[in-house]
């Protein structure tokens, strides 16, 4: 890879945040009631200036359906790329992502189990929120246990049984319930999707992303240090032990709060990171924040692809997955370069 | 006197490695510590450093207990040259470096020009500033490990401590981190390093310490250590210590030779 000056830096970061206010535009004007972006930018200008006119159908679009999933994407995209890039950073492995310790397995059982109580809305999301959480504990649990041993390694095989462990009992609920009521409400949350976002659930997470990822941003430089590995990091006078502790109960908080919302997204957490470092280099200062747009970028562009390509509309998931496989055995095609 | 350990005691909860370890490195001195491959030299290192918790005894740093120190103070104080390794992402020769500037900036604080500055001359002391820009996994071992050293002494640090520096470096490169080493102990530097080779602890050292399943089984001046008794007893094998017409002295083994 060549050295990524810090102009290209700048240069990839601005252009980031150009092609984010561009693609939320579009996402806002199309759909199946096209709005021109002279319509969405008077009605966003009458709703700021308190005046009338957003009650009409147009203004019912806008605000109650195309804004909020439109800030839904950017918020579930980027957090899922920054929690990815921490996750890589932390694991000193490029393969591993946001769901390594269990969180979408666990905020999956949780949804699942909502949704087989036929509880409200919220609730399910407050129950995928805790879902996510209970497992990242448990693997936590489970790695304070085994002490004396290599504390990734036992974190991640953690990780994996306890993830397989919720996916069984996920299976089972999905055995047991209604099938033609709640099997498909199972099926489309576990495939992940914005569709039912609305504008509480944008609000209701944004604190619990926000929670995750300032620290994120402030701590930016020792977590760059951590890619060292823990006893390196030490040498170097960092508290190594509680920082891993601190940006793995971040980045679990953001992924948590995002899939309890948006349903399980694979791969933005994984492969928007790669092409961080491909575009600016493996520094953390600075690819945390390019991830974090890209993810944004990429999942609202994917999302705005998702609700508009055919008549009924593909789950996220699918999506991001048939996008995202082929980019990754292109990354593996690519050779070592592309790992890093 | 930077560090000293006193009856230190070193391993692993229910797996001792070593005991009774005395050691003292005072500024300008060059500590070698040889001994055969898993005698305990990594493990004493790492407990010297506070990586892992001693098992017995006392280590001082300065005027207190290391145990007293916070991660940034030791770390002010101790800089660590482990043995090049490749990170899994290729950051540049100059972020790696850089990383060096860690115990000098606050929690929050990013480095900034002062320590751009820094870094660049101590790429530059060692000859590598060619280098800043590359990638540092595709560097030679060698490279790598003089990066390693650069980043040291970024560190600002009293003391280095080397693990096997010479280990993945060539006939060439070996001389040339030797005189650097002794360069470096030249500008007042402590220096712990530990080596297979006792041509280079006598190339080099000011003392030199000899250690054998844990323990240290002689210490002292090299030429009274680095005897061919006492390098037979530690690595058993016969070896003799000759002089050299220039004065230096060389360490022979015996190689049986062949009975075909």
């Amino acid at each position: 890879m060549a050295v990524v000056s810090n102009r290209r830096r700048n240069v990839t970061a601005i252009t980031l945040a150009g092609l984010i206010v561009l693609l939320a535009g579009a996402a806002l004007m199309i759909g199946p009631y096209p709005l021109s972006l002279g319509d969405a930018v008077s009605l966003m200008w009458s709703r700021l200036t308190g005046q009338g006119g957003v009650e009409t159908a147009a203004g019912q679009v806008l605000f109650s359906i195309r804004l909020p999933r439109v800030l839904a994407a950017l918020l579930v995209g980027g957090a899922l790329a920054a929690a990815g890039a921490c996750y890589q950073s932390l694991f000193r492995n490029p393969l591993v992502s946001p769901d390594i310790l269990g969180v979408s397995a666990g905020a999956g059982l949780g949804a699942v189990l909502g949704i087989f109580l036929s509880l409200p809305v919220a609730a399910i999301q407050l129950s995928a929120f805790v879902g996510g959480l209970v497992a990242v504990g448990a693997v936590g649990l489970v790695a304070s246990a085994v002490r004396g041993r290599d504390t990734v390694l036992v974190l991640v095989l953690a990780g994996v049984v306890i993830g397989a462990l919720a996916g069984a009992m996920t299976s089972l609920l999905k055995v047991m319930a209604d099938p033609y009521d709640q099997l498909p409400a199972i099926t489309f949350w576990l495939l992940g999707s914005l569709a039912a976002v609305q504008a509480g659930d944008v609000l209701a997470v944004l604190p619990a992303v926000l929670v995750g990822l300032v620290p994120m941003i402030l701590l930016r430089w020792r977590i760059h240090v951590l890619a060292l590995g823990d006893e390196e990091a030490k040498s170097l006078g960092i508290d190594a032990g509680p920082l891993r502790i601190g940006v793995i109960v971040c980045a679990t908080l953001m992924t948590a709060s995002v899939v309890s919302i948006a349903g399980v997204i694979g791969w933005v957490g994984l492969v928007m990171p790669h092409i961080a470092r491909m575009l600016v280099g493996p520094a953390f200062g600075i690819l945390l924040p390019v991830a974090t747009l890209l993810g944004a970028v990429y999942l609202l562009a994917t999302d705005t692809l998702a609700r508009t390509l055919t008549a009924t509309e593909i789950p996220l998931g699918i999506l991001t997955a048939v996008i995202g496989a082929p980019f990754f055995l292109w990354l593996l095609w690519r050779g070592r370069r592309g790992w890093a | 006197m930077i560090l000293a350990a006193h009856r230190l005691a070193f391993g692993y909860p229910g797996r001792p490695i070593g005991s009774g370890v005395d050691l003292e490195i005072s500024p300008g001195e060059v500590c070698c510590l040889l001994g055969p491959n898993g005698c305990g030299k990594t493990t004493l290192f790492k407990t010297l450093m506070g990586l892992l918790p001693a098992q017995g005894g006392e280590i001082r740093l300065g005027d207190r207990p290391l145990a007293a120190h916070g991660r940034r103070e030791i770390a002010r104080t101790i800089a660590w040259v482990p043995q090049a390794h490749v990170p899994p992402f290729p950051f540049t020769v100059r972020d790696v470096v850089l990383m060096g500037r860690t115990a000098r900036l606050g929690p929050l604080a990013q480095p900034g020009d002062r320590d751009e500055e820094v870094v660049d001359s101590c790429l530059d002391g060692l000859g590598i500033a060619d280098l800043a820009e590359a990638d540092y996994t595709r560097i030679s071992g060698g490279q790598r490990q003089l990066v390693l050293i650069a980043r040291a002494l970024a560190q600002e640090a009293a003391l280095m401590v080397m693990d096997e520096p010479t280990a993945s470096l060539d006939f060439g490169n070996q001389a040339l981190l030797l005189s650097e080493v002794v360069r470096l102990a030249g500008r007042g530097l402590g220096i712990l390093l530990s080596t297979h080779d006792p041509d280079q602890a006598l190339a080099v050292a000011t003392r030199v310490a000899l250690m054998k399943d844990g323990r240290i089984v002689a210490a002292g001046e090299p030429a009274d250590v680095l005897t061919g008794a006492g390098l037979s007893a530690v690595y058993d094998v016969p070896v003799e210590v000759e002089r050299l017409s220039s004065g230096r002295a060389v360490c022979v083994p015996a190689v049986n030779p062949r009975s075909d």
